[in-house]
């Protein structure tokens, strides 16, 4: 890892106004707050994995980050340079350095525009000038990269399946070889064996060039396969971040905790023998969160206390982060086991 | 909507896709009523545009002989040269029957056309921007459309003079609000589609966005009420004419035929009512057919 982060994170929240309909335009809106002082780094050529279930913000960091959702508090540094404070011309070259994969495969491809247009619009956007057979040999190059027959070229997207449509988006992403991609649960509405296909691509092309990767998905398996590191989220907020197998063998926080006691392990003796620890109740409202530790009210450890100020992220080494003072009382898994 | 898909194996070639508009075409063709609605258009269309050519008389050349006898020298004859009879004045109705339905269908497609730029720009652009712009600019929409038209079309006509030019300036301000409503409504759906959102973080133009991305996707739903808004334009500017307000002599339109026809019902002339009627029923008839079966074709989903 370089010295200097290529994405950086200061306390980044992004808050939606929520106007409740048929209300009289002088009420005040309501406050959604989707993410709520996020920090992270990302190293060039780092896979970060964010993980959390659904409504934890994912996808709003996901898109501020690329800027399409403007934040409303903290930075977003790229390359050092703050993207609030982004000339329009800074914005663009940023825009062509950072790319991303969505969730849906089909929707992410406007339905009227064949495969070759797709793939070519960022190419054909940030150098308007490239001549018509070099964007198409950059095209085909492209599409073999992802492992799609280019002569698909002139197929349009609703004659693909939704593993290969999810190539589509890839190559789209890739054509002008961004420094930072972020994959917002790209594997998330594929079957299971396409999914190993494509996360398999994604780490193989992550590897040769020497892309900084988020990868967002729900399914901590999958996560766990693909990223260095991963940052743990719960309604807007990191709950623990670690490196990848830290993470995964000795989760801190209960949040943590909970989440991988849920992944299920392919051996029904190792699966039934094991603790489990299984969280209640249901994520609450993002437009009224707990008082101080969001998690508070789910929480198997919650004190008195936790309600009074959110909990410090406490440093625990070797970036390894964790946000409960508690996390050194008694073991819940063990209590639960 | 069960294609026979071509899963031909990926061999060397491009192999051409199957665009959605094409889909659409097959879908078209296979309904019978709509194919026999469009064949009907082209045939009006080349009686519009070629029929003038089989005329033995002008338009508005008066046989000063056949007035006041139209009725039993007059009538539709082949001998004569008069086919469809000659009107009130000794003109020939099938000359002025074949200028009249060319002037109908250029107000009617006149008119769409103007909905359809017009309004599929206007209505994009308020929904892709939102906010305060898409309030202001369909705030006055409505304003537009509660003003009484036929008043102001009246008056318009009435104070600057009755000239074609005014008639389509009329009917071009009132046609594409609706339109622009319609595609407003589309655009307010396309734009949270994940492709969308991906051509903006691209960093595709706004512009490009609304013209690559949101228009291609509203065309279909605007296609559809273009055609089924022709024959609205042709029946408003009928009604016009009819009023004795819209095209003006020696020029004539299929409402003006139509007026002239009626005048004359009780004087045993029928057929001044019925030829030019009947090229104004079987041209509605035909869009609306042509409307529907597009509608089915471009939707599939709606059926």
């Amino acid at each position: 890892m370089s010295d200097q982060p290529l994405l950086s994170a200061r306390d980044v929240s992004v808050t939606f106004d929520i106007r409740r309909s048929g209300s009289w335009p002088w009420t005040p809106s309501l406050k959604l707050h989707a993410v709520n002082s996020v920090s992270f780094d990302i190293a060039p050529g780092e896979c970060l994995g964010v993980v959390g279930e659904s409504g934890s913000g994912k996808s709003t960091l996901a898109r501020a980050i690329v800027g399409t959702v403007p934040t409303s508090a903290g930075q977003i540094l790229f390359d050092g340079e703050d993207l609030a404070a982004m000339s329009a011309d800074q914005r663009r070259r940023h825009r062509r350095d950072v790319q991303m994969v969505f969730q849906d495969p089909l929707a992410a491809l406007n339905p009227r525009m064949t495969v070759g247009e797709i793939i070519a619009e960022p190419l054909v956007t940030h150098e308007p000038r490239t001549p018509r057979a070099e964007v198409k040999k950059r095209v085909a190059e492209i599409m073999e990269r992802v492992g799609l027959l280019p002569n698909l070229i002139n197929r349009y997207p609703h004659e693909f399946s939704g593993g290969q449509c999810q190539r589509i988006g890839i190559a789209r992403a890739l054509i002008l070889r961004p420094r930072l991609l972020i994959c917002d649960e790209p594997v998330s509405a594929l079957d299971v064996s396409v999914q190993a296909q494509v996360v398999n691509l994604l780490m193989e092309l992550q590897r040769d060039m020497g892309l900084a990767m988020i990868f967002i998905a729900h399914d901590l398996s999958v996560v766990k396969h693909i990223s260095d590191r991963i940052v743990v989220m719960y309604l807007g907020t990191i709950m623990e971040r670690a490196e990848a197998d830290v993470l995964t063998t000795r989760p801190e926080h209960p949040y943590t905790q909970a989440l991988i006691s849920s992944v299920p392990i392919p051996d029904p003796a190792l699966e039934r023998a094991r603790p489990r620890l299984v969280i209640e109740g249901e994520l609450p409202s993002p437009l009224n969160p707990p008082s101080g530790c969001v998690f508070r009210t789910r929480c198997p450890k919650a004190q008195n206390s936790c309600a009074q100020a959110k909990p410090e992220t406490i440093d625990l080494g070797n970036g390894h982060g964790v946000a409960c003072p508690f996390h050194k009382a008694e073991d819940v898994l063990a209590a639960a086991g | 909507m069960s294609m026979q898909t071509d899963t031909a194996p990926a061999q060397m070639g491009e192999i051409q896709g199957r665009s959605l508009w094409a889909d659409a075409r097959t879908r078209f063709f296979r309904n019978k009523a709509a194919v026999a609605g469009l064949i009907v258009l082209i045939l009006v269309s080349l009686f519009a545009i070629f029929g003038g050519y089989f005329a033995k008389f002008e338009p508005d050349y008066v046989d000063f002989s056949l007035m006041g006898a139209q009725a039993y020298r007059g009538v539709p004859s082949i001998e004569t040269g008069h086919y469809f009879g000659v009107d009130i004045d000794g003109r020939d109705l099938y000359a002025r029957t074949v200028q009249g339905t060319r002037i109908s269908l250029l107000v009617g497609i006149v008119g769409a056309m103007v909905a359809v730029i017009v309004g599929t720009l206007y209505g994009a652009l308020a929904g892709y921007v939102g906010g305060r712009t898409d309030g202001i600019m369909m705030r006055t929409v409505d304003i537009l459309m509660s003003i009484p038209f036929m008043f102001v079309l009246i008056l318009m006509l009435v104070i600057f003079g009755r000239s074609i030019f005014m008639l389509f300036l009329g009917i071009g301000l009132i046609s594409w609000l609706s339109m622009a409503r319609i595609a407003r409504g589309q655009t307010l759906s396309i734009k949270n589609k994940e492709f969308v959102e991906a051509a903006v973080a691209i960093g595709v133009p706004r512009m490009t966005i609304i013209l690559r991305h949101i228009v291609p996707n509203l065309l279909g739903i605007v296609i559809v009420y273009a055609t089924l808004l022709v024959p609205e334009m042709i029946i408003f500017e009928s009604f016009i004419s009819y009023l004795g307000l819209g095209i003006q002599e020696p020029n004539t339109s299929l409402g003006a035929l139509i007026n002239g026809g009626t005048e004359q019902m009780n004087n045993g002339t029928l057929w001044m009512l019925f030829f030019p009627l009947f090229f104004f029923l079987i041209t509605l008839f035909a869009f609306f057919f042509v409307g529907d079966g597009l509608r089915d074709a471009l939707d599939p989903k709606d059926r």
